[in-house]
């Protein structure tokens, strides 16, 4: 169990209070101007030596990416994009970091602003946050009468500028190119890569998207060094993390812990355990809804962290945990999670804008036990089709829930496929057409 | 993307307040001089809160004007993103998040009591015009499951019986107060901590 000395969010319940005067007692903003004075290279080989990984969902490495924005200022200017679009079911990590800790973000901020050239930075806020993005706002005006903000900001000498942007209810502004889109004004549908926003982002300039978590962690790896950090955690997969723990649980709650913890300890001993006990588990998804889901079998040894997530052909995504015990329908849950995948597909690639739709009706025919046995193949046959052919990775996404589904609990639902066929006769259809809208209406 | 409707009814009309319109000055100075445009969206948002919380159509000719971008510019990213209603919502609009997570705890249930206390149907007003409900996705409150949104503000922890004096606090036009109805501070493990609290006086 992580140690209270280890803990990076101290105030995620806010048990001290928010304000910057809290936060201060807390040590936000100490030494921020020697770190800074430490220079680019430092800070980012610093990040790079801890192995922070993107807290966003892909764990791609922080410091490397920070490496990729271009070393000297040209003609167009740096741009730090903060992801706040936190849309992810079973996650809800950043919204505490914005009520409780928005000290650590604003900090955050000015340092890889530095880090990356950047003397504006946009936090991009889901729209339904407005009363944590009225806060953070508080926050960034209580930074800047302090003059951590600004010009010649935490007295660096480094002109630095945070503005807010909300969205306004789109998963799919999450991905960080749609969210650049998003800030440009336009609809958020995500842009081919390459190039990557690295190079050419927020208005064709070089711009770089991090999650919140991953600012907020900045500071504190700065200030008790890459070594601290990277000794917690399993190796390539080091630090803290904060885990939300949903669904049936005894009590659900937003808890930091360390990387590679097993999944058993983390249900157990910090959301009280499963609701009828351990051994009423049924299933649980890792990593927040695009994650694949876990059998009981592999939760009972499984660890937390990206690695060993992936070895498990699953993955450690937002790190939102949702359990699921046997007193409910797994297939009616993947079916409400394929429904919102159908709600949510930007529409700009034909394989998720159809095929979530298509995934979503023959899982709800599973649920009403209306399905034929071919329908199970053919489920399989639209997720293969939908992962690798789209713009950006929400294809695959919708479309690893499902193939999560159908390999751990094929069995179920061929149990629930022996009705009979909708499409009784049969007729020479174009594979394409949704067969079972032709004789059935609304089905 | 979702599917909108836009009212039949629409305003001809359409202006900033002299209010919003320095408002608006303060937005555009967030972003690049050439780049206006990135204002669009709080714009509709400023149009929305002004209009009785829905955006009508002489609003997107208005910001496509002020902006100077074209009129279909606006209205792809007003029909475009679920948060921008194109046609009248309640003065208590209650959104009800039912993705898994909340599902799993129980959000059926919420869904229910709004059908029978404030309309039959989703996007449909109260008989007294005062409330409406609709079903959304992922509202990432998820610990706190099951939740709705009324307006800004979050309630979390519900249960049935909650849920029904939250709702009928609005009706009557005197909304409870918003956060978790299970008494616990927002998203800490509860149990455990009295069980630690516990220890402690033992």
């Amino acid at each position: 169990m992580l140690k209270q000395s280890d803990k990076i969010f101290t105030n995620l319940y806010n048990d001290f209070g928010w304000e910057i005067d809290s936060a201060l007692k807390r040590d936000d903003w100490k030494n921020t101007k020697d770190i800074i004075s430490k220079g680019k290279e430092y800070l980012i080989s610093e990040i790079k030596n801890s192995e922070l990984r993107g807290r966003g969902g892909a764990g791609f490495s922080t410091g490397l990416k920070w490496s990729f924005a271009p070393k000297e200022l040209g003609s167009r200017p740096h741009y730090l994009v903060i992801n706040a679009d936190e849309s992810e079911p079973g996650t809800c990590k950043d919204r505490d970091i914005l009520r409780f800790e928005p000290q650590k973000l604003i900090e955050g901020s000015l340092i890889a602003g530095y880090a990356v050239g950047a003397h504006v930075c946009y936090i991009y806020i889901r729209g339904e946050y407005f009363n944590e993005g009225q806060r953070l706002q508080e926050a960034i005006n209580q930074a800047y009468e302090k003059k951590f903000l600004g010009k010649n900001a935490c007295g660096t000498g480094w002109d630095f500028d945070i503005h807010i942007h909300y969205g306004a209810g789109a998963y799919i502004c999450g991905e960080e190119t749609a969210l650049l889109e998003s800030i440009e004004g336009n609809k958020g549908q995500p842009r081919l890569k390459p190039p990557f926003p690295a190079l050419v982002g927020l208005y064709g300039c070089p711009t770089i998207v991090n999650n919140v978590e991953t600012i907020a962690v900045v500071p504190t790896i700065l200030r008790r060094g890459s070594k601290w950090f990277s000794s917690l955690g399993k190796p390539k997969n080091t630090g803290t993390k904060i885990f939300c723990i949903s669904g049936n649980v005894n009590s659900p709650c937003n808890v930091e812990e360390e990387m590679g913890i097993p999944l058993k300890e983390l249900i157990e001993k910090h959301a009280g355990g499963v609701i009828g006990g351990w051994e009423n588990l049924q299933a649980v998804i890792p990593g927040g809804s695009s994650m694949p889901l876990l059998p009981k079998k592999v939760c009972d040894t499984i660890t937390m962290d990206f690695d060993s997530l992936i070895e498990n052909k699953s993955g450690l995504g937002t790190a939102g945990v949702i359990v699921i015990n046997k007193d409910q329908d797994i297939v009616a849950c993947m079916a409400r999670i394929a429904r919102f995948y159908k709600h949510e597909s930007c529409g700009q690639c034909t394989p998720c804008r159809e095929g979530a739709g298509w995934m979503w009706r023959i899982l709800e025919r599973t649920v009403k036990r209306e399905a034929t046995l071919s329908d199970i193949d053919l489920l399989e046959d639209v997720t293969k089709q939908i992962e690798g052919h789209t713009i950006c990775a929400f294809g695959e996404g919708s479309a690893w829930p499902v193939q999560g589904l159908l390999r751990h609990f094929r069995k179920d639902i061929e149990k629930r496929c022996s009705g009979e066929p909708i499409v009784k006769k049969k007729r020479d259809i174009p594979y394409l057409v949704d067969q079972h809208l032709l004789e059935k209406k609304n089905a | 993307m979702s599917i909108k409707k836009i009212h039949s009814d629409q305003p001809k009309n359409f202006k900033f307040t002299d209010e919003n319109l320095l408002v608006a000055e303060e937005i555009l100075k967030k972003y690049p001089k050439t780049n206006k445009k990135s204002a669009l969206m709080p714009f509709l948002y400023l149009a929305q809160k002004q209009n009785q919380n829905w955006i009508p159509l002489a609003a997107m000719k208005y910001i496509a004007k002020y902006l100077s971008i074209p009129y279909i510019s606006v209205y792809e990213v007003a029909t475009f993103y679920s948060m921008y209603n194109l046609s009248p919502v309640g003065k208590y609009f209650v959104q009800v998040c039912t993705t898994s997570p909340c599902l799993l705890r129980g959000a059926d249930k919420i869904v229910k009591i709004c059908k029978e206390k404030i309309s039959p149907n989703e996007s449909e007003l109260s008989k007294d015009s005062n409330c409406s409900w609709v079903e959304v996705e992922c509202l990432g409150a998820c610990v706190n499951a099951p939740m709705m949104q009324i307006n800004e503000d979050y309630y979390e922890d519900l249960n049935e019986t909650n849920t029904i004096k939250i709702i009928d606090s609005i009706i009557k036009n005197k909304p409870l107060k918003p956060g978790s109805y299970r008494g616990r501070k927002n998203t800490s493990p509860e149990k455990l901590k009295n069980l630690i609290q516990e220890e402690k006086n033992a």
